[in-house]
């Protein structure tokens, strides 16, 4: 009879294990088509699992380490519910406040272009105070041209219409392009002057979108923000922690998108598992009772499934994590791209900063390889521990 | 004398976690040559004040989610169902769950 495992030296069990490895490769080849159809859709659930976890990651690092340069703090204007334009002279009671170095009136807006479909956020550049009639542009943003009248990228020196409140066409030359670079915090920012601004809003002077402060001490923030709310019931101040926060929240696994793509996944894998756990094929059964009647111990059996589960896994898992990877960081998410764009007309490119780490690898290997691995030996398991003639007669 | 599969098992496998490896590789390079590139993103953030990154641009809501005000997907009526595709997506910045004086 052959020995079983504690009976035998070490150099013995290596070379037990790889004559089990070598039986389960046969095995596996003997039923190819299963075995190649399994590690294709094991392989994707991998690929989803860990697309959503790269993508959500990157988004999370990229926000973190980008927003540090955030304001400190942005007090907003709230009526009846709604963020409302905010009294300038607000930002003179808020900077006599104990703590507070300086405060500034921020003009911005959102602005839809009915030609192209588009939305962007217009936002006044102090810089450009001197230079009416021209603006800056993030490198997404397209309007349909005055001069060439299609829908086609801002460049340099071009002529971008927009409708001003009492109903006429402005005409503003764009200065310049951001970079490429810039595409995930400003693709759809366009700067303009002031003068400019209110051209197109009605604004009144000595209204602004919004306020932003710089403090001496980030301690203070939160005695801060509670002076302003004193001062002025009817404002909200946003701390730049909860503007970092914000993203971990809308990225975490909690939120919409990860959650709808990780239960698509998930449940994919437990049906996967679980038509796995629930039992074997009649020529798996039949293989196992030969198995136990030619002597092998109910333990090498176990093991000989165990193998079989982590070729099939292992594989699955290092082909789906490597297409995860250049789905995510090689072709900036392709597949995620129709569900994050939406409706929007404008839309950066995601080209996202691979920010991987051994923990993420870690988690999703223990989430995968490690149930499939138990899920195929449960049914071997109860095969394994019944008579092998009952077994092999398949009664 | 005949290879054995375990062999060419171990081949792949030891070539699998290489490519692991290599993607490791890859992403500290791409984090290294492209530093410049978050530095300047980072930059920008700061000189134009900016407070969010430009995700969605189909809604105001979720185009600037850490400002939006918890109402804004309600905007056409109290009970008008979610409007834009993105704003399913992405929920409510954590300081609006949170009890407030505001």
């Amino acid at each position: 009879m052959a020995p079983t495992i504690g009976e035998l030296k070490m150099p013995a069990i290596i070379e037990k294990h790889r004559h089990l490895i070598d039986f389960a490769l046969s095995s596996l080849i003997r039923r190819k088509g299963k075995t190649f159809s399994l590690i294709i859709v094991f392989a994707w659930v991998v690929f989803l699992l860990a697309s959503v976890m790269f993508f959500s990651r990157a988004i999370q690092q990229e926000a973190s380490s980008v927003l540090q340069g955030s304001p400190e703090m942005i007090v907003q204007r709230l009526v009846a519910g709604r963020q409302s334009l905010i009294p300038v002279s607000y930002a003179k009671d808020i900077a006599e406040i104990r703590g507070v170095q300086h405060v500034a009136a921020r003009l911005w807006g959102y602005y839809y272009d009915p030609l192209s479909g588009a939305n962007v956020t217009l936002m006044v550049n102090d810089d450009l105070k001197e230079r009416v009639g021209e603006v800056l542009v993030g490198d997404a943003v397209s309007f349909r041209t005055a001069v060439q009248g299609q829908k086609q990228r801002a460049r340099k020196n071009d002529i971008l219409p927009f409708k001003t409140a009492a109903g006429d066409v402005l005409m503003l030359k764009v200065a310049g392009v951001f970079s490429a670079a810039s595409q995930l915090v400003a693709s759809d920012l366009i700067l303009l002057s002031e003068q400019d601004f209110r051209s197109i809003f009605p604004i009144e002077p000595g209204m602004a979108t919004d306020l932003v402060l710089q403090v001496r001490n980030a301690k203070e923030l939160a005695t801060i923000a509670s002076k302003i709310l004193q001062m002025h019931p009817d404002t909200r101040p946003i701390l730049k922690d909860e503007i970092l926060r914000t993203y971990d929240a809308i990225f975490g696994w909690r939120s919409g998108i990860v959650f709808v793509l990780l239960t698509g996944a998930v449940f994919a894998f437990i049906i996967l598992a679980w038509d796995k756990a629930t039992g074997l094929g009649a020529d798996e059964r039949r293989e196992i009772g030969i198995l136990k009647a030619i002597g092998w111990e109910t333990a090498d059996v176990l093991l000989l499934k165990s193998w079989e589960g982590v070729i099939v896994s292992l594989t699955a898992f290092l082909l789906g994590l490597a297409l995860a990877y250049v789905h995510i960081f090689m072709t900036s998410s392709a597949f995620f791209e129709p569900v994050l764009k939406g409706w929007a007309v404008l839309y950066p490119e995601f080209r996202l900063m691979p920010f991987i780490d051994a923990y993420q690898i870690a988690v999703l290997f223990f989430w995968t390889v490690v149930p499939y691995t138990i899920a195929s030996i449960v049914p071997s398991w109860r095969s394994a521990t019944v008579d092998p003639d009952t077994v092999m007669r398949g009664t | 004398m005949m290879e054995r599969k375990s062999n060419a098992f171990f081949g792949c496998l030891l070539m699998g976690v290489l490519l692991i490896g290599i993607l490791f590789l890859h992403s500290r390079y791409r984090i290294w040559t492209e530093s410049d590139a978050l530095q300047q993103r980072r930059e920008m953030v700061r000189i134009l004040g900016l407070s969010d990154l430009c995700l969605f641009t189909e809604a105001r809501y979720t185009r600037n989610p850490s400002l939006a005000d918890i109402h804004t997907p309600f905007q056409d009526h109290p009970m008008s169902f979610e409007h834009f595709p993105s704003g399913s997506l992405v929920e409510p910045p954590p300081h609006w769950l949170q009890p407030s004086v505001n």
